[in-house]
């Protein structure tokens, strides 16, 4: 209970302490460059000028530390030995393409990213269609978004039970096995199947992520104009073909969100992984084995290597968002 | 649309059993942990969690009296008792050899090895005779199918929550949770005023690094800040973990709070401004309140992010029983109790109540932020 109560007094000091910054710092300046008196107008200006710095002091410093500082570091690293001390070029970018667990993890990334964006934003899409038509579609809609608050690994646990495998003699407690034994069919280890393990990992990511697909695309769906529905209403058309040739079309901007929100999510799956397979049995993702040749491996330059490819991955969707920001403005 | 719909009932129907389907679909795997948690745990194992509400069929191996309680009756060795010890059941089959489990029902006199018989009736009283004296001090296997009641119990929880440690990692997850989600929210804040209202070179530039930043890997922060804080003497502490989450929080919150911000309406401010107040005051009394649905949105995000963290908690705080929140108690576990799914899926839940209860006490601030952040991002 202690560290609780330390964590609110924390969090008390921190917030105290914020608003003490951006208070204090603010009478400094009203102090340095008071705006009465005979520099008023000047002073004003000059701090105007230095306000915003002011405002964004505490956030770019953060910023810095931990999210841009680290990509120099890693750059560093990765052409250091496993300790980061001696300079080793680019050993570990030869060991890394020789490398078969590499190759594994890598494949497996490609073969999540062509998967999983798209079954969550299909069945987001699908839901968000239907439930948008129905009197009850609220909860529907809210007990399929559910997943998204529950943990990776708690998901993972959750299907790991369903995923479960016994032998044939015994009775099986894991539902999907049982549907099989039901209709006849031999129970199988899911988890330990080469390549098909990858998918049974990749649907808990699809049930997480469909929720958040279905959310924002019935949003967008619902932000077409009427007059184009009346119009093909009008010209004869049925449901689905004002779903597929009018709706669609005019979401295609959300999709393209929803695609690759859930891309760079894909590209940093790690838990699942590790709560699952912890990458046997040819499952291996790049985001595990970075943490493997962190802390199994103790290989820093390794390690920083494989991150800086999830980097290189991420980097187009980092591109294009900023250039649609560009747009935007 | 529903006018349209409403000429078309059999399409109508398939719309309401789709959505049926996907919604059993997405909502089976979670059912049943929780029901799975609240059983027996010898009944857990023993048969799957969709059948039991209904009697469970079990096969159990259960031992006979031992052989110093035994009775002599007209030259018999007697051993008398009850296979149920506490609860009451229904012995369906019953054998004495581990090949044929099964092999005889309740109420018949099965021939035995030596002379000696045994028989089993359907309340579970035994009977087992001998011509010689038995010896087994713990006394003789008997094979019974039985049928039991459905057990539903809280010892699960109990269990995991004081003999497992999981309280203890409760309580460390709401330390961790607790200040990484109100520390960035204000920090987030003066900067997305900025970056919406103030005027200055280089504006632009900013916004795009925060856009960029949103999606950096976190792997790439990992190795540079363990030997940071290393080297400057954080370690593996609350204090480190409460600014990494805060730190990694940031491009979100700026961004989601500029977008909310921005979206003011513009003659507020700038009447503000012509009242004469500066900046500062503008952001204290008017953009504050005004923000609260964002700042509400944001909060709910880092603190389901952070409390549902496995790789920032077990990067940067101890993995040793003071230090373990929750995430990394269960990912421990599905290590060493792989098994024990008592213990799995009770833990699981604890796990996923606290962020389950906020999720759908605040799901419409949750929503409205999604869209903000990413329906006009895109």
């Amino acid at each position: 209970m202690e560290q609780v109560l330390l964590a609110l007094f924390t969090m008390v000091v921190a917030v105290l302490g914020c608003i003490g910054y951006f208070w204090g710092s603010n009478w400094l300046l009203g102090l340095i460059y008071p705006d009465k008196g005979k520099n008023g107008a000047a002073n004003i200006q000059k701090s105007a000028a230095l306000r915003p710095w002011l405002f964004m002091g505490p956030a770019i410093l953060l910023l810095s530390v931990y999210l841009i500082y680290p990509v120099f570091n890693s750059l560093y690293l990765s052409l250091h030995g496993s300790s980061g001390q001696e300079f080793v070029g680019f050993a570990n970018y030869t060991w890394l393409i020789n490398d078969e667990k590499f190759a594994e993890s890598f494949i497996n990334n490609m073969l999540w990213l062509g998967i999983v964006p798209a079954a969550s934003t299909f069945f987001g899409l699908l839901a968000a269609a239907l439930t948008d038509r129905i009197s009850w579609g609220n909860i529907a809609k809210s007990l399929i978004f559910m997943p998204m608050a529950i943990s990776f690994i708690g998901a993972s646990i959750i299907w790991k039970f369903v995923y479960d495998f016994r032998g044939e003699e015994v009775e099986q407690i894991g539902i999907l096995n049982a549907i099989l034994v039901h209709f006849g069919a031999e129970p199988q280890a899911w988890i330990v199947m080469p390549v098909w393990n990858s998918v049974f990992l990749m649907i808990i990511l699809i049930w997480i992520q469909t929720g958040f697909a279905m959310v924002i695309l019935s949003a967008a769906l619902r932000g077409i104009p009427e007059e184009t529905l009346e119009a093909a209403t009008l010209d004869g058309a049925n449901p689905l073909q004002i779903f597929l040739q009018i709706k669609v079309p005019q979401i295609w901007g959300s999709v393209a969100v929803v695609w690759t929100t859930i891309t760079i999510l894909v590209l940093k799956v790690f838990d699942i992984v590790m709560a699952m397979t912890n990458g046997q049995w040819g499952s291996q993702v790049l985001a595990n084995y970075m943490f493997d040749w962190m802390f199994r491996g103790h290989d820093f330059g390794r390690s920083a290597t494989i991150a800086l490819v999830i980097m290189l991955l991420v980097l187009p969707v980092m591109i294009w968002n900023v250039r649609n920001l560009r747009k935007e403005n | 649309m529903g006018a349209i719909l409403g000429k078309n009932s059999a399409l109508t129907w398939v719309v309401h059993i789709s959505v049926l389907l996907l919604v059993l679909l997405w909502t089976i795997p979670t059912v049943g942990l929780l029901i799975s948690s609240l059983r027996d745990k010898d009944q857990l194992v023993a048969t799957g969690w969709w059948p039991s509400f209904s009697t469970v069929e079990r096969n159990l191996i259960k031992r006979s009296a031992p052989a110093s309680e035994q009775l002599k009756e007209t030259g018999k060795y007697l051993l008398k008792g009850n296979v149920f010890a506490d609860q009451a059941g229904t012995v369906t089959a019953f054998g004495w050899r581990s090949q044929k489990p099964g092999a005889y029902v309740p109420g018949d006199t099965v021939q035995m090895r030596k002379g000696k018989t045994l028989k089993i009736e359907a309340d579970g009283r035994y009977l087992l005779t001998s011509p010689t004296a038995f010896t087994s001090k713990r006394g003789a296997r008997l094979f019974v199918t039985v049928l039991e009641k459905p057990i539903f119990t809280l010892d699960n929880y109990s269990e995991v929550l004081f003999a497992e440690g999981l309280g203890k990692s409760f309580l460390n997850t709401m330390t961790v949770t607790i200040p990484a989600t109100v520390i960035p929210i204000l920090i987030a804040a003066f900067a997305a005023y900025a970056l919406a209202w103030m005027e200055f070179p280089g504006r632009a530039i900013f916004l795009a690094i925060v856009v960029g930043l949103l999606v950096v890997p976190l792997q790439m922060s990992l190795i540079p800040l363990l030997k940071l804080y290393t080297n400057i003497g954080i370690g593996k502490s609350y204090l480190g973990i409460w600014l990494a989450h805060t730190g990694f929080g940031l491009p979100l919150a700026i961004y989601l709070l500029r977008n909310y911000i921005a979206g003011l309406p513009r003659e507020i401010i700038e009447s503000a401004r012509v009242d004469g107040a500066n900046d500062f005051q503008i952001f204290v009394r008017i953009i504050l309140p005004l923000s609260f649905p964002a700042l509400a949105s944001f909060a709910i995000f880092q603190f389901l992010w952070v409390w549902n963290d496995l790789l920032i908690a077990t990067v940067f705080l101890g993995n040793n029983e003071e230090q373990l929140v929750m995430t990394g108690r269960l990912r421990e576990m599905l290590g060493s109790r792989g098994g024990n799914w008592e213990i799995l899926t009770a833990s699981a839940f604890v796990s996923i109540l606290v962020p389950l209860i906020v999720f759908f006490s605040l799901q419409k601030y949750l929503v409205r932020g999604l869209l903000s952040g990413s329906v006009k991002g895109g």
